[in-house]
C-alpha cells in the first residue's frame, strides 16, 4: 500500500536555511540562550515521526474566538479581525488536525502576564490566546483583535512590529514549530531585530500575513490571510531494507 | 497560493521559526501566566490513574551559558508507553496500546526557582533503524526568550546502563564525554521516583542538541 508509506514516511531534512541561526547577537537574549556545539543530525526514527493526536472534544467552543472567549462585561476594544489559512507540509499536502495554538498583546501592546510591566493597560475584555485544530483540507481560522506593537529591553527604544504567536503541533515530533505572524505593510518589520535574525527574504516573506479582502465581513470585520508550512514526509518507496554506513 | 512556487515537484518551503519569547505562557500555559482562560488544559501530567506502568517525575532545570536558571522556559516531551509503543498511527510495532496515556505533556519552568517537572511513567524500549532497539528514552523540546528554533534532546535513564550502552543514537555521538548529557539520574524521594534531567544551553556541560 504505498499510499499507507506514503503517509507515515521520514520527514525531510530540515532546510536550516530559511530558519533563524541559533546566536544572533543583534537578538541580546539569544547571546547566552544558544548552543555553542553543532547539532547532531539524527535520521529519523519511530521517535521523530510520530507525535501527539489532538481531538477536537478537547477545545472549547470560543477557544478559536479571542474576542469572546475572555469577554467579561463587554467587548474588547481594538480594530476586530478574522485570521484564517492553511497549514500545507512542503510537499504542498494539507496537514488536517494540526493543533494551532495562538497567542498575543491586546490592542495596545500589553500582554496579560505577571510578568508584563508595560505602562499601556490591561482590556479587561481581552484574555489573548486562543487554539484550534485544522480541517481535512488543513484549513484554520480565528477571529481576534489586531495586537499593538510593543517596546521591549533590547536595545533601549526597540519595537516589536504588532504580531501573533503561533505554535503548531503537526502529525510528527519533527514538525514541531513556534513562529510569529505579522501583518502587511507594519514600517516596524524592517526594523526588527527578532525579524533580522532570519536571513532569507524570502522566508520573512512567509511570516507576514497578507490583508485579505475576500474574508472581509461586511460592518463588522477585516481579514488577514496566513498559511503554514511544515515539514514534508518523503515517501518510503523501499521499506526496511538494510541501509549502508549505518551503525 | 503567496509566495509559493506551483510547479511538476512543488516544493514549499518550511515557515521559518521565532522565538516564542518571554509571554509563551499566555498561549500554552495560560494558568501559568495568571488568568484562567480554557475549560481544558494542557499540562505535565502524563499519566493517569489507569495508565500502565512505573510512576516516574522528571525534574530540573535549564541553565543559560552563565549557569543562571532559565526561569521563562517551556518544555514539552514526547514518549513511548510501558510497553515501547507510541500513541500514533505510524507505530506499527505489535505491542499493547495504552489508549489511557498520549504520551505528551508540556511544563513551564517556576518562575522563581527554575524548576520543571513532569508527572509520567517510564517508557519501555522502541525499535529503532534497522531494528535495532532504541533505550527506553524520552524526546524533549524546548523554548524560550532567545531561543530563536526549539531545541530537541532525548532524556536516557541513569538505571538502563546496559541499554543505553547499545543505544543507536547515544552510540552516534562520537564524544563519549558528551553522551552523559543525556542521562538523567535516578533517586528515590519517599517513595517517588525522581529522575534529575538538567539541561546546560551553553558551556562546558553543554546538553547534546540534534537536528531531527
Amino acid at each position: 500500500m504505498p499510499g499507507l508509506l506514503d503517509q507515515f514516511g521520514e520527514f525531510m531534512q530540515r532546510d536550516r536555511s530559511v530558519h533563524p541561526d541559533a546566536y544572533t547577537p543583534g537578538y541580546k537574549t539569544s547571546v547566552l540562550r544558544s548552543p555553542r556545539n553543532a547539532l547532531i543530525s539524527l535520521q529519523n526514527s519511530l521517535s521523530e515521526i510520530t507525535g501527539p493526536q489532538f481531538s477536537p472534544d478537547e477545545l472549547g467552543p470560543l477557544d478559536n474566538d479571542l474576542i469572546m472567549n475572555y469577554a467579561k462585561d463587554g467587548l474588547p476594544i481594538g480594530e476586530r479581525i478574522v485570521v484564517h489559512g492553511y497549514v500545507l507540509d512542503e510537499l504542498g499536502r494539507p496537514v488536517p488536525n494540526a493543533l494551532v495554538e495562538v497567542w498575543q498583546a491586546n490592542a495596545g501592546g500589553r500582554y496579560r502576564h505577571k510578568k508584563d510591566q508595560y505602562i499601556a493597560p490591561i482590556d479587561p475584555n481581552f484574555g489573548g490566546c486562543g487554539r484550534m485544530l485544522t480541517d481535512q483540507n488543513g484549513y484554520y481560522f480565528y477571529r481576534t483583535i489586531k495586537p499593538g506593537p510593543y517596546p521591549w529591553r533590547n536595545r533601549i527604544n526597540d519595537w516589536r512590529p504588532a504580531h501573533i504567536h503561533y505554535a503548531i503541533s503537526g502529525d510528527g515530533w519533527a514538525q514541531r514549530l513556534v513562529t510569529q505572524l505579522y501583518f502587511e505593510g507594519d514600517p516596524l518589520i524592517a526594523q526588527c531585530p527578532i525579524l533580522q535574525s532570519i536571513d532569507n527574504e524570502e522566508a520573512v516573506r512567509g511570516l507576514i500575513a497578507q490583508l485579505d479582502r475576500s474574508a472581509f465581513i461586511q460592518l463588522d470585520s477585516l481579514a488577514y490571510r496566513f498559511d503554514i508550512v511544515l515539514r514534508g514526509r518523503r515517501a518510503t518507496l523501499f521499506e526496511n531494507r538494510v541501509q549502508g554506513g549505518g551503525k | 497560493m503567496r509566495h509559493m512556487k506551483i510547479n511538476q515537484f512543488s516544493e514549499l518551503k518550511e515557515t521559518a521559526s521565532q522565538t516564542a519569547g518571554p509571554y509563551v505562557h499566555i498561549g500554552l500555559a495560560p494558568k501559568a501566566a495568571g488568568f484562567d482562560i480554557f475549560e481544558k488544559n494542557f499540562t505535565n501530567v502524563l499519566a493517569g490513574s489507569d495508565t500502565q506502568g512505573e510512576r516516574i517525575r522528571i525534574e530540573g532545570r535549564v541553565f543559560d551559558g552563565s549557569g543562571t536558571p532559565v526561569r521563562d522556559v517551556l518544555i514539552e516531551i514526547w514518549q513511548a508507553n510501558a510497553a515501547g509503543k507510541y500513541n500514533h498511527p505510524a507505530d506499527r510495532q505489535e505491542k499493547p496500546l495504552d489508549t489511557t496515556f498520549r504520551g505528551w505533556g508540556r511544563a513551564c519552568s517556576d518562575f522563581e526557582s527554575g524548576v520543571y517537572t513532569f508527572e509520567t511513567i517510564k517508557p519501555g524500549s522502541v525499535i529503532g533503524r534497522n531494528g535495532r532497539p532504541m533505550a527506553p528514552h524520552v524526546n524533549l523540546w524546548i523554548v524560550a526568550r532567545g531561543i530563536n528554533i526549539g531545541l530537541n534532546t532525548r532524556m536516557y535513564f541513569s538505571d538502563e546502563t546496559e541499554a543505553n550502552a547499545k543505544d543507536p543514537v547515544l552510540n552516534l555521538i562520537e564524544w563519549e564525554v558528551r553522551r552523559k548529557t543525556l542521562i538523567a539520574q535516578r533517586s528515590e524521594e519517599n517513595g517517588q521516583v525522581v529522575y534529575r534531567f538538567d539541561i546546560n544551553l551553553q558551556g562546558p556541560e553543554e546538553t547534546v542538541f540534534f537536528d531531527i
